[in-house]
C-alpha cells in the first residue's frame, strides 16, 4: 500500500481513539481539573490559529484582503457565507493583483 | 409481540426524528467534502484514497489539515499527529455525550463514538439538556445520513476537481486558510478565546520563520493551550470543581 494510504489508516484509528477515548478515560474521574478543562477548550482554536497566522503572514494582497474578509463575514454570518464570501473577494483579488 | 411493535417503530419515528436534524448538517458541510475530494486528487490523493479517508477518518477539519501537509515533504508521522491533535477535541465531546448514553450496550457506545463529529456533540447535548432521551436510534438517524452523504461529496469533488483547469485563479489553493480561519471566528464566544488566537498566531509566525515548516503547527498551537491551562480559572470554575454539582459526580460511568 502507498504511503498516503497508510497515513489514512493510522490517522482513522487516532481520531477513533479520541472520539471514545474521552469517554473511556475521563469517565474514571468524577471531576475534571479547570486547568485541563480550560486547556482542552482552547484546543481547536489554537491548531486553527497556528495554521492560519502563517498564510496570512507569507499572502499577497488578494489572500490578505480574503482573510479580512472573511473574519468581517464571520463575525455576522455562518461558516457557508464566510467560506463563499472569502473565495469570491479571493477570486476577485487574483484578477487584480494577478 | 405487541411489545416488539411498539418498539421497533418507537425506533424508526426516534430514526427519523434525528435523521431530520441532521438534513441541515448535510447542505451545510456537502461543499467542503466536494471541496476536500477535489483539493485531495490535487495533493496526489487517488479517488479510492478520497473515499478511504472520508469513510474512515470522518473528520472534515482534520483532513483538511492532512492535505496541507501532504502538500507539504515531511515526515508521515508528523502528518498523523497534526490530524491527531486537531481531532483532540473530541476528547471532551466523548467525555460529555458519554454520560448522556446510559442505556446503550457496549456495542452501540462502540458504534456511536464513531460518528462523533461536531454537530453530532451539538444536537446529542441539546437533546440530553432538554430532558429527552439520546437513543441509538435518535443517534444514528441523524448520523448514518450526514456520514453517508460526506463519503459520497467527496468522491463527487474528488471527479470533478480533476476537470478544474486554473486553481490558482479559482483560489483552490488558498481556501483551506479561508476555511479554518472561519472556525477560529467560529469559536470566538469560548472563554479566552482572544488572548489564544494572539498567542498561537505570534508564536506560530515566529516558529515558522525560525524553525520552519511544519513545527510552527505544533508550537504555536502548544503556545495557545499552555496559556489557557496557566490562566487563573474563574472562581465558578474553581467553586465547582471544589464542590460538584450533584448531577455532574457519580453518574459519570
Amino acid at each position: 500500500m502507498s504511503e498516503i494510504t497508510w497515513i489514512i489508516l493510522a490517522s482513522a484509528v487516532l481520531t477513533y481513539l479520541t472520539r471514545c477515548g474521552g469517554h473511556l478515560v475521563l469517565s474514571r474521574f468524577s471531576r475534571i481539573h479547570p486547568r485541563v478543562e480550560a486547556g482542552l477548550n482552547a484546543v481547536p482554536t489554537a491548531v486553527l490559529t497556528a495554521l492560519v497566522a502563517p498564510a496570512a503572514y507569507t499572502a499577497g494582497p488578494a489572500e490578505a484582503l480574503a482573510l479580512v474578509a472573511a473574519g468581517l463575514i464571520g463575525l455576522r454570518g455562518g461558516m457557508m457565507s464566510v467560506f463563499f464570501g472569502g473565495a469570491a473577494v479571493l477570486i476577485a483579488g487574483r484578477q487584480f493583483f494577478g | 409481540m405487541s411489545a416488539d411493535t411498539s418498539y421497533a417503530s418507537e425506533g424508526a419515528s426516534d430514526f427519523r426524528a434525528g435523521a431530520r436534524l441532521g438534513l441541515p448538517i448535510i447542505v451545510a458541510v456537502g461543499p467542503f467534502a466536494a471541496l476536500f475530494g477535489a483539493l485531495a486528487i490535487q495533493n496526489g490523493f487517488t479517488e479510492f484514497q478520497v473515499v478511504l479517508m472520508s469513510a474512515t477518518v470522518f473528520a472534515g477539519a482534520s483532513q483538511m489539515v492532512g492535505l496541507e501537509l501532504f502538500g507539504q515533504t515531511i515526515a508521515p508521522w508528523l502528518v498523523v499527529f497534526s490530524i491527531f491533535a486537531v481531532n483532540f477535541r473530541h476528547i471532551l465531546y466523548s467525555a460529555a455525550v458519554g454520560r448522556r448514553m446510559g442505556g446503550w450496550t457496549a456495542w452501540q457506545k462502540a458504534v456511536g463514538f464513531f460518528f462523533l463529529v461536531d454537530p453530532q456533540y451539538a444536537e446529542a447535548e441539546r437533546r440530553g439538556e432538554s430532558g429527552r432521551t439520546v437513543g441509538f436510534a435518535w443517534y444514528l438517524g441523524m448520523a448514518l445520513p450526514v456520514y453517508v452523504f460526506w463519503v459520497f461529496n467527496s468522491w463527487l469533488g474528488a471527479r470533478f476537481g480533476a476537470l478544474i483547469p486554473d486553481p490558482h485563479a479559482l483560489g483552490i489553493d488558498f481556501l483551506l486558510p479561508i476555511y479554518f480561519l472561519g472556525l477560529v471566528v467560529g469559536f470566538r464566544k469560548r472563554p479566552l478565546w482572544l488572548p489564544v488566537v494572539l498567542v498561537a498566531a505570534v508564536v506560530s509566525i515566529v516558529a515558522y520563520t525560525v524553525i520552519g515548516s511544519p513545527w510552527h503547527i505544533s508550537v504555536g498551537a502548544l503556545a495557545g493551550v499552555v496559556l489557557a491551562a496557566a490562566v487563573p480559572p474563574s472562581p465558578q470554575a474553581r467553586a465547582d470543581y471544589d464542590d460538584p454539582p450533584p448531577d455532574q459526580s457519580g453518574q459519570s460511568v
